[in-house]
C-alpha cells in the first residue's frame, strides 16, 4: 500500500547519522575544501571503527541487495538500497566530499557485488570488516571516453595464470586512497575482445600496489575537494585469473549488463548525494528567512507570492519530487524489479534540480551566498558534479528515451 | 514503510475507472469540447461506477466504502486521462457531498446525503473562485454576517460548476475576514434561496464541456443550521488540500494522455527519413515529460497520503497542486511542440489538453477526493 512514512527505528538510525553530519563532516566541510588533497585522517578513522555504520552506508550494500535479497534481509533492514539512499543524503547533507571520501568499498565494492560471484564477493570485500581504514575504488572512464563507457581502449589480455591490463583511467574518485595509501583495491573495466564492443568489457579487481598500476595525477576540482579523484595507469599490471569478476565468457547477447546493473544501483545513490547537498542549502535559506522574519506563505494565492516565497517553495518542491523519484528508484531495487529507467528518471533530475537549487540558494543570500564565510557556495560547486558523475545528465535523459520510446542505443544515439 | 505499490484493492478500482476512461470518456472529448455538452448516458454510466456514492454509508444509501484521498488520487488521475472537463463534471457532485459527509452535522448529513445515492446522476456544486485577478482562499471577498440566527450572505462567485443544474449549493464565505483558512465557512443554500442569483453560463478558454456560472449573493439569509458543520464548523483549510490532490491528480492524468498522445506521434511521423523521436531534441522533451509526470504523481500521492493519515496537509498539498499545475502546462505545451503544425489543430487533442491545463490554476482548490 502507498506509504511514504519512514518506520520509528528508520528515523532514529538517520538522527544518528545527522549527527556524524553535523559533528565530525560540518566542522571540517570549509577546511578540507579549502585545503585540496590533504587528508582528514582522523575522520576517516572514527568512520571506519563506526563499523556498524559503515555498513549501513556503502552503496556495496545496497548494490548487493538484489542478487543477494534473502541474505541481505538477514543481515539488517529489507529495504537496504532505501536505507542506503536515506543515509546518503543525510551524510552528503554533512558534506559530500567528506561523504566521498569515507573509507570503505565505494564504487568498487558496488561494482563487485553486481558482477562478482558469492565466492569473489566473501573474498574481495571480507577486508573491510577489519584492520585499518580501506577504500574501494571503480576505474571506467579514460581520457577518450567518459559517457561512451563502451568505448573503454583498455585491455586486459590473457597470459597464462594473470589477466594483463594496459591502458589509462581517470576520474577515479577515492583512486589514490584504494590504489595507493589503504590495503583495498580498484575495479577496472578493460576490454577483453575489442571485437565483441560493448560486451566485452569486463570488470577486474586490481589490489592495491599491485606492480603495473600507478596513480599518476590527483586533480583539482571546482567542488567535492575532500574527495580524491585520481588518474590510474595501467602497464602490463598483472592479476590473477580469479580477479575478473563474474563469468569471463564474452556474452554478445548479455552486452554491457554488468556496467548497467552497477549503474541502476549507485544511480539513486548518487541522486540521494545531490538531495542531501541541496537540503544542506535549502535549510541554510530556510535558517536564514527565518532569521530576516520572512515567513513563507503555503496555502494562499500564488498570485500574491513574493519573488523569494516564490523561489523557496521551487526549491523545496523540486528538492522533494526528486526524493520521491530517488526513493522508488531504490525501493524498486529492493524489491528485485528491474530499475533501469526510474534509476536514470531519479539521476537525471537530481543533477538537474540541486544544480539550480544550490545556485539559486547563493542568489538569494546575496552577497552572504558568494562569501567563502559560509557553505552555501560550496555547497553550490559540490552539487554540480552530481549533475556529471554516474552519467552525467543528458546520458541520463538518453537512457530514460530509449527506455520510454522502446529504442535501442543504434535506433536513439 | 515505504512502498510504492497499489493495494489489490486499488489496482482492481484502478483498473475499472482506467478502462471506463479510455474507453467511453476519452472518445467524447473532443465533441464535448466543441459542443460545450457531454452526453447523458456517459454521465449516467459513471454515475453507476459508484464515484459518488462510494463512501456515502450505507444507512443513508450509499455503498458504506472506505475514503481515502490516495485511492481518490488514483480515481482522478484515470477520470483526468479520460477528459478534465468530464471528470470535473461527473464529479461535481461530491464538492458538496463529501464536505457533508466529512464536515457537516448529523443531521446535514441526513437531510442531503440520501439524493446521492439513486441510481440518476443528481447535479450539486460548491461556489468557491470569485473574479478578481487576486482571489485567494484566505481571504474571500464574500462575507457572511451572522445577524441573530441567521447568516447575511454577500459577494460574487465564478467558475461554478453545474450551478444552474443544482438544486442545492455550497457556498464559501469569510465570516472573519482577515483570520485566513480558519475565518471561511461553507454554506448549504437551495439554488432558488432569495438573494442568490445563478448569471449565465461562463465562456472560458478550456474545460469548455463543464458547464460553468457565476452566482451573486446579495443579502441572501439563511439560518445557522446551513452552516456546514453547525457550531463546530468545517474545516476548510483541509477541504482545500482535498481539493488540491484532487485537482492535481486529475491534471497528472491528462498530462499523461498528452505525453502519450505526443509520443505515439513521434514514433510514427518522419521526417529525414526517420521518426522524429529518433532525434534527441523530440526524445529528450518526452523524457522529460515521462519524469515530470512520475514526480508529480508521487508528490500527488505524498499529500494525499498526509490527509489519509487525517492531517489537514495543507503544505503538501499547495506545493504539489503548484507544480502540478506548472508542469501540466509544460508537458501538454510540450506535446502541441512535438506534432508541430498539426498539434495547433482541432483534428488533435493535444492542444485541448493545453487549455485545458491553463484551466488548472483558475480552479485552485475546487474538486474533492
Amino acid at each position: 500500500m502507498i506509504d511514504f512514512e519512514l518506520e520509528p527505528q528508520v528515523v532514529s538510525r538517520l538522527k544518528m547519522y545527522r549527527v556524524v553530519a553535523e559533528q565530525m563532516m560540518r566542522p571540517i566541510s570549509r577546511e578540507c575544501d579549502e585545503h585540496e588533497h590533504q587528508k582528514p585522517t582522523q575522520f576517516y578513522e572514527t568512520m571506519w571503527s563506526a563499523s556498524a555504520m559503515a555498513e549501513f552506508t556503502t552503496p556495496t550494500d545496497g548494490a548487493g541487495s538484489k542478487a543477494d535479497g534473502a541474505k541481505a534481509a538477514d543481515r539488517g533492514p529489507r529495504l537496504r538500497n532505501l536505507y542506503t539512499v536515506l543515509s546518503t543524503e543525510e551524510l552528503c547533507w554533512g558534506d559530500a566530499g567528506l561523504f566521498l571520501s569515507t573509507p570503505n568499498s565505494g564504487l568498487g565494492g558496488a561494482a563487485v557485488m553486481a558482477a562478482g560471484t558469492a565466492e569473489q564477493k566473501e573474498r574481495f570485500l571480507a577486508r573491510f570488516k577489519s584492520g585499518k581504514p580501506k577504500w574501494g575504488a571503480m576505474a571506467i572512464t579514460e581520457p577518450g571516453c567518459g559517457s561512451d563507457s563502451a568505448a573503454v581502449t583498455t585491455t586486459a589480455t590473457r597470459e597464462g595464470d594473470n589477466w594483463v591490463i594496459n591502458g589509462t583511467k581517470i576520474f577515479c574518485t577515492a583512486g589514490e586512497m584504494a590504489a595507493e595509501k589503504s590495503e583495498g583495491f580498484v575495479v577496472v573495466w578493460a576490454t577483453v575482445d575489442k571485437s565483441a564492443g560493448r560486451a566485452g568489457i569486463k570488470p577486474f579487481v586490481v589490489d592495491h600496489n599491485t606492480p603495473g598500476m600507478t596513480v599518476t595525477r590527483v586533480e583539482n576540482k571546482l567542488g567535492i575537494r575532500a574527495s580524491d579523484t585520481a588518474a590510474i595507469v595501467f602497464d602490463n599490471c598483472r592479476v590473477p585469473l580469479d580477479h575478473i569478476l563474474g563469468s569471463p565468457e564474452v556474452n554478445r547477447e548479455g552486452g554491457f549488463k554488468d556496467v548497467m546493473a552497477t549503474f541502476d544501483a549507485t544511480r539513486p545513490i548518487v541522486a540521494a548525494m545531490a538531495i542531501g547537498v541541496g537540503r544542506a542549502a535549502l535549510d541554510f535559506v530556510a535558517d536564514f528567512l527565518k532569521e530576516q522574519n520572512v515567513a513563507i506563505r503555503y496555502g494562499i494565492s500564488p498570485r500574491k507570492l513574493t519573488a523569494i516565497e516564490r523561489d523557496f517553495m521551487e526549491m523545496e518542491v523540486q528538492l522533494k519530487a526528486t526524493r520521491l523519484l530517488t526513493w522508488r528508484a531504490a525501493w524498486m531495487l529492493d524489491l528485485g524489479k528491474r530499475n533501469n529507467l526510474e534509476a536514470s528518471m531519479a539521476k537525471a533530475k537530481a543533477g538537474l534540480v540541486v544544480t539550480q537549487i544550490t545556485q539559486k540558494a547563493v542568489e538569494l543570500l546575496g552577497p552572504l551566498g558568494y562569501s567563502r564565510t559560509y557553505l552555501v557556495e560550496k555547497w553550490m560547486r559540490d552539487a554540480k558534479i552530481n549533475d556529471i558523475f554516474e552519467g552525467t545528465q543528458q546520458i541520463n535523459m538518453l537512457i530514460v528515451a530509449r527506455r520510454i520510446l522502446n529504442y535501442s542505443s543504434k535506433e536513439l544515439n | 514503510m515505504i512502498d510504492f505499490e497499489l493495494s489489490e484493492e486499488q489496482q482492481m478500482i484502478r483498473d475499472t475507472v482506467s478502462a471506463f476512461a479510455r474507453e467511453e470518456i476519452r472518445p467524447a472529448a473532443r465533441p464535448a469540447d466543441e459542443s460545450g455538452a457531454i452526453p447523458p448516458e456517459l454521465i449516467a454510466k459513471a454515475w453507476q461506477l459508484g464515484l459518488v456514492s462510494g463512501p456515502i454509508p450505507e444507512k443513508l444509501g450509499g455503498d458504506g466504502g472506505e475514503r481515502s484521498a490516495v485511492t481518490g488520487a488514483i480515481v482522478a488521475e484515470e477520470l483526468g486521462y479520460g477528459d478534465l472537463a468530464i471528470a470535473l463534471h461527473v464529479l461535481a457532485p461530491r464538492l458538496l457531498a463529501y464536505s457533508v459527509l466529512e464536515m457537516g452535522t448529523d443531521e446535514q448529513r441526513g437531510k442531503y446525503l440520501k439524493s446521492f445515492t439513486g441510481p440518476s446522476f443528481v447535479a450539486a456544486s460548491a461556489a468557491l473562485m470569485e473574479p478578481h485577478y487576486d482571489f485567494d482562499l484566505t481571504a474571500l471577498q464574500a462575507s457572511a454576517r451572522r445577524d441573530g440566527a441567521n447568516f447575511v450572505l454577500n459577494g460574487t462567485k465564478c467558475m461554478v460548476p453545474l450551478a444552474k443544474e443544482s438544486d442545492i449549493l455550497l457556498v464559501y464565505a469569510a465570516t472573519d475576514p482577515g483570520a485566513g483558512f480558519a475565518g471561511v465557512d461553507g454554506f448549504i443554500l437551495p439554488r432558488d434561496a432569495q438573494g442568490l442569483r445563478v448569471s449565465e453560463r461562463e465562456k472560458n478558454m478550456g474545460i469548455k464541456a463543464l458547464a460553468t456560472y457565476g452566482v451573486t449573493l446579495r443579502d441572501c439569509r439563511v439560518g445557522a443550521d446551513a452552516r456546514l458543520g453547525g457550531d463546530k464548523r468545517a474545516n476548510f483549510s483541509r477541504l482545500m488540500s482535498e481539493g488540491r490532490v484532487a485537482l492535481s491528480a486529475m491534471a497528472v492524468g491528462m498530462m499523461n494522455a498528452a505525453y502519450e498522445y505526443a509520443r505515439d506521434y513521434a514514433k510514427e511521423r518522419k521526417a529525414f527519413g526517420a521518426a522524429i523521436a529518433t532525434k534527441q531534441a523530440i526524445a529528450f522533451m518526452l523524457a522529460d515529460m515521462a519524469i515530470e509526470i512520475d514526480a508529480a504523481r508521487l508528490l500527488v500521492w505524498e499529500a494525499a497520503s498526509h490527509l489519509d493519515k487525517g492531517e489537514d496537509a495543507l503544505k503538501e498539498s499547495y506545493l504539489a497542486k503548484n507544480y502540478v499545475a506548472a508542469s501540466a502546462l509544460k508537458v501538454t505545451d510540450n506535446a502541441v511542440q512535438a506534432l508541430g503544425g498539426h498539434g495547433y489543430i482541432r483534428e488533435h487533442p493535444v492542444e485541448m489538453w493545453l487549455r485545458n491545463a491553463r484551466g488548472l490554476s483558475a480552479l485552485d482548490g475546487l474538486a474533492t477526493v
